[in-house]
């Protein structure tokens, strides 16, 4: 197994489980299982138990390597020197159990899914772009950007909303840029996170093979997994493109006061998504956004930006819902975190976080007390508000 | 039959009941070097009452029950010797109380020391507790029912001298109240005007009784915290260099290290003081008393302050400090254990001669590492070696350096600190017997059958 020679190294001294601050309990599977065994020490021990043939992989087994939601947290509160590769540690477990072929259903369900649709939904390519229908938005033709939506994005009704929203707005800010519509496919972030290296590589040259036939050379992604995939992972395959998440591109554009922005009064607090924050350190583009926006007030959580309890949708969770369900699952708890604050609405930057903190407070039956937009829907409120 | 997983997923809910092999695997061990044994359930339970029906439940069919915080003890504590029960105590983490003017908390039995840290930095800034470096997930109660330590021990003992008050579920299933909490709602002493039985529950190690709150003293905190380190090459003189900082009553901890790497830090030992101070008039005053008691030593060329480098003061000032776990893996082994009995500050000199000659003698990375504990009347000295996980025979060689330095000390008039099984062993039969028969009729009182804990404090 990759890292097969650090597995050993852990300590198990828990500091991975917690905020740097311990505020509280920040592994979200251990948050929900409770059990040591689900927290990343947990998971380090017994996967060096199972190469050493101590344990079997058992249904048991696999939740628990396929409840961690990959939200770094582990990475970036270990204080060992091995801390940058633990997610890597887990993500090398899973990818034996995928060739082993012994994995959860949900998880095989994903990738079949993707194998053959090229997206989760086993929806047509050609639903692809439908969200762009009625907007400015145009098909890519050697614009400055391609902006690249994603299958969540593109296929869930709730990302959708969102999609718009950060076309439309791309479009009011005069940033030239194209989307590839029904000729996008998945970008394998996810499918990566859940161990199908192979699948990953295949989906990546392949979207690496169209973005070079069609000279893009800078990237902006509406999903933080995907802006990942793009800037981490694709140079490692010849992908080497300029990647932005939507709001990199946004926040000076909204700082220089480009786009005139109207006073919206509300307050709101920001759950950083971990594959824009801990992943890929940043966190401010999107809290400079909401700051610019006249009258909004921004409360922070205490557990934000690397200390953010991840919304539980991360590693592939989104999808194979592994670690949901509860009242302990970790969008539940995210959303009493947010309500706690006063806030009125989440934003999010994020569409599968946008979607798991919509479902949460449904259960939490807080729909009349909080809503759930990401930071473009909020901009185009403030640009919609009567003068 | 009865079918205890059922009986147990009844109590606490399906969800937090195991016995599956991947839970048996890991809360078989800890972190240290004691071998493994598997429980049969592992429970994580979210009330006192959950823990009373569990207990009730382990006495009809006479089912062992292991009470486990964090399982830092390194030294086997909650390896469940005979199967049963392991009750993670970790759900039960709130915060239920803080008397600000009496300056106590209380917490439930499963709380960390971190999130009772990061409770008062939030919300009540003027109070702190006495944090030890254990990590920050050990919980408060397990770190007093071993006789923990922490950042305030030189100034009030070992962290269970700040217990003022507990509730315990005794092994019968019944619960009580200890302390002045007994018979008021102010949990302000844990005994007097009382008899003080909280001596029946700290340092048993859960074969008594499992702590479900605990009350502890808060101490004022300063606005500034500041830390000096004293060198000397002299092991014989850190006796009575420790003795003169002690009687000026100005340092908050006295820590002492001694390693061979890196090697500017070889053959020295490092006096670790740490100042506060709500103004920098307050700080400078006592840096300054500080280094007047040590003025002699320094004019007779036996030992100075060194300058403590600013990259290095965020490591030293740490609550807790990270950096101690960090030592499990110098040898990118993931491996740390350390024999810390409490030993009187004049045989530090020895000791400390002996981690040396242990390490030389299995070929082991060490450190002596010492806390002083109240005004010099003892002091916690660590024989602390790192390992490789993955090389058995390094592990082995450990064991041995292990249990050489703990009798060692023993057989220099110190006494074993979170003893293993071994050491407790030995303890028990160095100690006098008249007390170990009073052991044994404690522990036989309340728990005649021999449920809680078991292996652990048993007197044959």
């Amino acid at each position: 197994m990759k890292y097969e020679d650090i597995v050993h190294r852990c300590f198990r001294c828990g500091y991975c489980k917690f905020t740097g601050d311990y505020i509280d309990f920040n592994c979200p599977s251990y948050r929900k299982f409770f059990f040591e065994s689900y927290s990343p020490g947990g998971r380090m021990w017994l996967i060096r138990a199972w190469l050493n043939d101590e344990i079997k992989n058992s249904d048991r087994f696999q939740e628990i390597l396929f409840s961690c939601a990959t939200c770094a947290n582990c990475m970036e509160h270990c204080v060992f020197t091995f801390s940058d590769d633990l997610v890597n540690v887990f993500l090398a477990a899973r990818e034996e159990m995928v060739n082993q072929g012994i994995i959860p259903p949900a998880v095989r369900d994903y990738l079949k899914n993707i194998n053959i649709s090229g997206n989760p939904y086993k929806e047509p390519a050609d639903e692809r772009g439908k969200w762009a229908e009625g907007t400015s938005v145009e098909t890519y033709d050697g614009q400055d950007y391609l902006l690249y939506i994603g299958c969540v994005g593109s296929y869930d009704e709730r990302a959708k909303k969102i999609a718009r929203a950060v076309g439309d707005l791309l479009a009011h800010a005069g940033i030239s840029f194209g989307i590839l519509g029904d000729r996008e496919t998945c970008d394998g972030n996810e499918v990566r996170a859940l161990g199908e290296m192979g699948l990953f590589q295949f989906l990546a040259e392949q979207n690496i093979s169209l973005f070079k036939d069609l000279g893009i050379q800078r990237i902006i992604t509406m999903d933080p997994h995907a802006f990942n995939a793009f800037k981490k992972d694709y140079p490692g395959l010849g992908g080497t493109f300029e990647a932005y998440h939507y709001t990199q591109i946004l926040a000076p554009v909204v700082a220089s006061s480009k786009i005139p922005l109207k006073d919206y009064r509300a307050k709101v607090t920001f759950h950083d998504p971990c594959y824009l924050g801990r992943h890929n350190g940043e966190y401010e583009a999107p809290r400079k956004i909401l700051h610019a926006i006249p009258g909004l007030e921004v409360i922070e959580m205490d557990q934000s930006k690397e200390n953010a309890f991840c919304c539980g949708g991360g590693g592939g969770n989104f999808f194979t819902d592994i670690l949901g369900g509860g009242d302990e699952s970790p969008n539940r708890i995210r959303v009493r975190q947010a309500h706690s604050t006063g806030a009125n609405i989440v934003a999010v930057a994020c569409p599968q976080c946008a979607k798991m903190l919509d479902d949460a407070i449904k259960l939490e039956e807080l729909d009349d007390k909080l809503e759930v937009l990401d930071v473009a829907e909020i901009v185009m409120r403030a640009l919609d508000q009567p003068t | 039959m009865i079918d205890i997983a059922s009986q147990l997923a009844h109590i606490v809910g399906e969800r937090f009941v195991s016995n599956n092999p991947e839970e048996a695997f890991f809360y078989a061990r800890d972190p240290g070097l004691m071998p493994a044994h598997k429980p049969d359930y592992v429970v994580v339970p979210k009330t006192a009452s959950e823990i009373q029906e569990i207990l009730r439940l382990a006495s009809r069919e006479r089912i062992p029950v292991v009470p486990m915080g964090a399982g830092m003890s390194l030294t086997g504590l909650v390896i469940p010797l005979r199967g049963g029960i392991v009750i993670d105590m970790k759900r039960m983490n709130r915060i239920l109380e803080v008397n600000e003017k009496a300056r106590y908390v209380i917490v439930e039995g499963g709380t960390s020391h971190g999130a009772l840290k990061a409770y008062l930095d939030k919300h009540c800034p003027r109070l702190r507790h006495s944090i030890p470096d254990s990590p920050a997930t050990a919980t408060v109660a397990a770190n007093v029912m071993i006789h923990g330590q922490g950042r305030l021990t030189q100034q009030y003992g070992f962290n269970s001298d700040m217990v003022s008050g507990l509730e315990v579920v005794l092994p019968s299933g019944e619960i009580c109240t200890i302390g002045s909490c007994a018979l008021s709602p102010y949990w302000f002493s844990k005994g007097a005007p009382l008899p003080d039985l909280t001596g029946l529950f700290l340092g048993w190690f859960g074969a008594t009784g499992i702590i479900t709150k605990v009350a502890l003293k808060l101490y004022p905190r300063k606005k500034m915290r500041d830390v000096e380190i004293f060198v000397t090459d002299r092991d014989d003189l850190v006796p009575d260099m420790v003795y003169e900082l002690t009687h000026t009553e100005m340092v908050e901890d006295i820590n002492i290290f001694a390693q061979p790497m890196p090697m500017i830090f070889k053959d020295n030992h490092h006096i670790t003081l740490f100042i506060t101070g709500d103004t920098d008039e307050e700080l400078e005053f006592k840096r300054k008393m500080v280094w007047n008691c040590l003025d002699g030593f320094i004019k007779s060329k036996d030992g100075g302050f060194m300058s403590v480098p600013p990259v290095m003061k965020p490591t030293l000032l740490d609550m807790p400090q990270r950096s101690v776990s960090r030592f499990a893996d110098v040898k990118k082994g993931g491996g740390f254990e350390y024999s810390g009995p409490i030993i009187p500050v004049e045989t530090y000199p020895a000791c400390t001669r002996k981690v040396m000659e242990l390490g030389s003698k299995y070929d082991l990375a060490y450190s002596a590492m010492a806390r002083v504990i109240g005004r010099n009347h003892a002091m916690m000295f660590g024989f602390a070696f790192t390992f490789n996980r993955a090389d058995p025979q390094m592990m082995e060689r450990t064991r041995k350096a292990l249990e050489e330095g703990g009798e060692f000390a023993l057989a220099a008039g110190g006494v074993f600190w979170k003893p293993t099984i071994d050491e407790q062993r030995l303890a028990l039969e160095k100690m006098d017997a008249t007390t170990r028969d009073l052991m044994k009729m404690i522990k036989e009182n309340l728990d005649p059958l021999g449920i809680m804990n078991p292996g652990n404090w048993e007197v044959v």
